[in-house]
């Protein structure tokens, strides 16, 4: 048994190394830092809560998180919509494997390509002169180009469920896989509608997966600062650009004050979420 | 076969329009790629050149997009090699419960769920105060490491999960040895998963964004050098640029998929010769 934990530990070695080196010493040095004092050109260690106090009374902050919450409840909703009807119609409606397989494969494939790239290429739909537009006006739809559509709250909450909703589709699917389908039969001979073995069976047995998806997104939501920054041409703001404008000031103490914040709201988030959810059974 | 239910009509014609949310933009900016020299970021094209294509190839005319994708595609290599071996030792650690597998577990979906930027500033700040130089090879690697490990060991404990351990019971009582069971029967046996986790590897990191930013250094990876063009080029390069590295990284997809997919022939072919009759 001893034996046992030795090579454990042997085998799980180089893991935690790398865990402690770049995730847990991070986190630390950040929490220690979040205490220093700053002059404009540097940062000199020091243990006061200036940086604390100074965020948690400014308004801008709950300004901040604040918009931060509306991005990842709507990003949220979106993606779950989209991700629960996409993983339905490939785990229930395609009959074969190996086309479930390659269609899965296809809603996979743009995880794997560049994000910024991804957000980029929204710029000929959405802009002034872009698809949307044209298409609109061509219609009689409109008459003037709409201002809104890049560049706004509506442009980052598009590339976030562009972005995102695959971490929806991928643990839902895989949920919905393992569902035996004798018990939709099951309901089916007992009379049930289509809605309701959806809602009676379907989704019941399908919330570890949609438990796992919402942890990836509200995670990525959350902490993000470049879409927010790439699509609002840094007009709105969430905490990720806020300590992102911070490390741009060289403010390293008060980014790290932020930085705290965040990944305490972000852990405690997602601590929730994992008490409704065993994810070791359900990979 | 049962006759297909009405619904089945609807949710395919929504499966095609999230295809086409998902693959529409990165088609439009691989045609306005093609765009002529005197055209813009949006439509109509203005004649159909390669201008922009060549204007990449000019090194003075945008940054140095070529020793970035250098460094990105080492890096990326360096990445998944790491991410392949340590992801099989941590999922064999896995397998049995040893103390602190628990506290290890929730380290690797803390590292999975941590807001980017807290690595990026943290790391930095790291290297900043001790007085070593951020380099892409050695901050930025294993910042990259903290987003790609947690999804290589996802899988393999997936794979784990599923795994018929009565193939290394089977091993053991002909007499092997602890090595040569994972050598000769673990490992052959979840190959093609590697190959998915090694493909998760080098994209994830050759794609990386946020973890790199303040733990690369004076030399950009190609994701940071796009982000910097972001902002002060407005012409049509940029979407060539896109649409160059795009197609890199469906090629690698592809190469990837196909190693998966031979893999998985082989080992169906040489993998039982059951019903074969006795030689």
């Amino acid at each position: 048994m001893r034996n046992n934990s030795v090579i454990g530990w042997l085998l799980a070695a180089p893991l935690s190394l790398v865990l402690l080196v770049f995730l847990v010493a991070p986190i630390a040095m950040i929490v220690v830092v979040s205490f220093w004092g700053a002059t404009e050109w540097s940062i000199y260690p020091a243990f006061q809560f200036d940086n604390y106090t100074f965020l948690l009374t400014s308004d801008v902050t709950y300004r901040v998180y604040l918009n931060t919450l509306k991005y990842a409840i709507i990003t949220w909703a979106f993606t779950l919509l989209i991700g629960f009807t996409v993983a339905y119609y490939l785990a229930f409606h395609i009959r074969s494997l190996t086309w479930q397989i390659a269609l899965f494969l296809l809603c996979t494939i743009p995880f794997l390509t560049s994000n910024i790239i991804r957000m980029i290429s929204w710029i000929p739909f959405l802009g002034r002169n872009g698809l949307a537009n044209q298409a609109l006006i061509s219609w009689g739809v409109i008459d003037e180009p709409l201002e809104w559509l890049l560049f706004s709250d509506f442009s980052v909450i598009l590339a976030f469920v562009h972005l995102y909703t695959l971490f929806m589709v991928v643990p839902i699917f895989n949920t919905m896989m393992r569902i035996d389908k004798s018990l939709i039969e099951a309901a089916v001979d007992a009379g049930a509608s289509g809605w309701q073995t959806l809602w009676h069976v379907i989704i019941p047995l399908t919330k570890p997966g949609i438990m796992i998806g919402t942890i990836f997104v509200v995670a990525l939501v959350m902490g993000d600062f470049i879409t927010v920054r790439f699509m609002s041409g840094s007009q709105s703001a969430n905490v990720g650009r806020m300590i992102q404008n911070d490390i741009g000031l060289l403010q390293y103490p008060s980014a790290s004050a932020t930085a705290v914040i965040l990944l305490v709201t972000v852990l405690l988030l997602i601590g929730t979420l994992l008490r409704f959810v065993d994810i070791r059974k359900e990979l | 076969m049962e006759p297909r239910p009405k619904s089945f009509y609807a949710l395919t014609a929504f499966f095609i329009l999230f295809i086409i949310f998902l693959y529409g933009p990165t088609l439009t900016i691989g045609i306005l790629s093609f765009q002529g020299p005197d055209g813009g970021l949006t439509f109509p094209m203005r004649g159909v050149s390669m201008h922009w294509f060549r204007d990449l190839f000019e090194q003075q005319a945008v940054g140095d997009i070529w020793g970035s994708f250098r460094r990105s595609f080492v890096l990326g290599l360096m990445v998944m090699v790491t991410t392949v071996v340590v992801s099989v030792m941590g999922g064999l650690a896995f397998r049995k419960r040893f103390k602190g597998s628990t506290v290890l577990f929730y380290l690797i979906i803390t590292s999975l769920v941590i807001p980017s930027i807290l690595v990026s500033l943290g790391v930095g700040l790291i290297w900043s105060q001790s007085g070593l130089p951020v380099h892409w090879s050695s901050s930025g690697f294993g910042a990259q490491l903290t987003w790609t490990l947690p999804f290589g060991l996802l899988i393999m404990f997936a794979v784990f999960n599923r795994f018929d351990r009565s193939y290394e019971e089977a091993a053991r009582d002909l007499g092997a040895s602890p090595w040569q069971v994972i050598r000769h029967v673990v490992l052959p046996i979840i190959a093609p998963s590697l190959i998915g986790v090694a493909l998760f590897g080098f994209t994830l990191s050759y794609d990386e964004f946020a973890r790199t930013l303040l733990t690369s250094g004076s030399y950009n990876t190609l994701p940071l050098e796009i982000f910097g063009m972001t902002t002060n080029v407005t012409t049509p390069v940029l979407f060539a640029l896109g649409t160059l590295t795009t197609a890199f990284s469906l090629l690698i997809i592809l190469i990837f998929l196909l190693v998966a997919w031979l893999l998985n022939r082989r080992r169906a072919r040489q993998g039982s010769d059951a019903g074969k009759g006795l030689v």
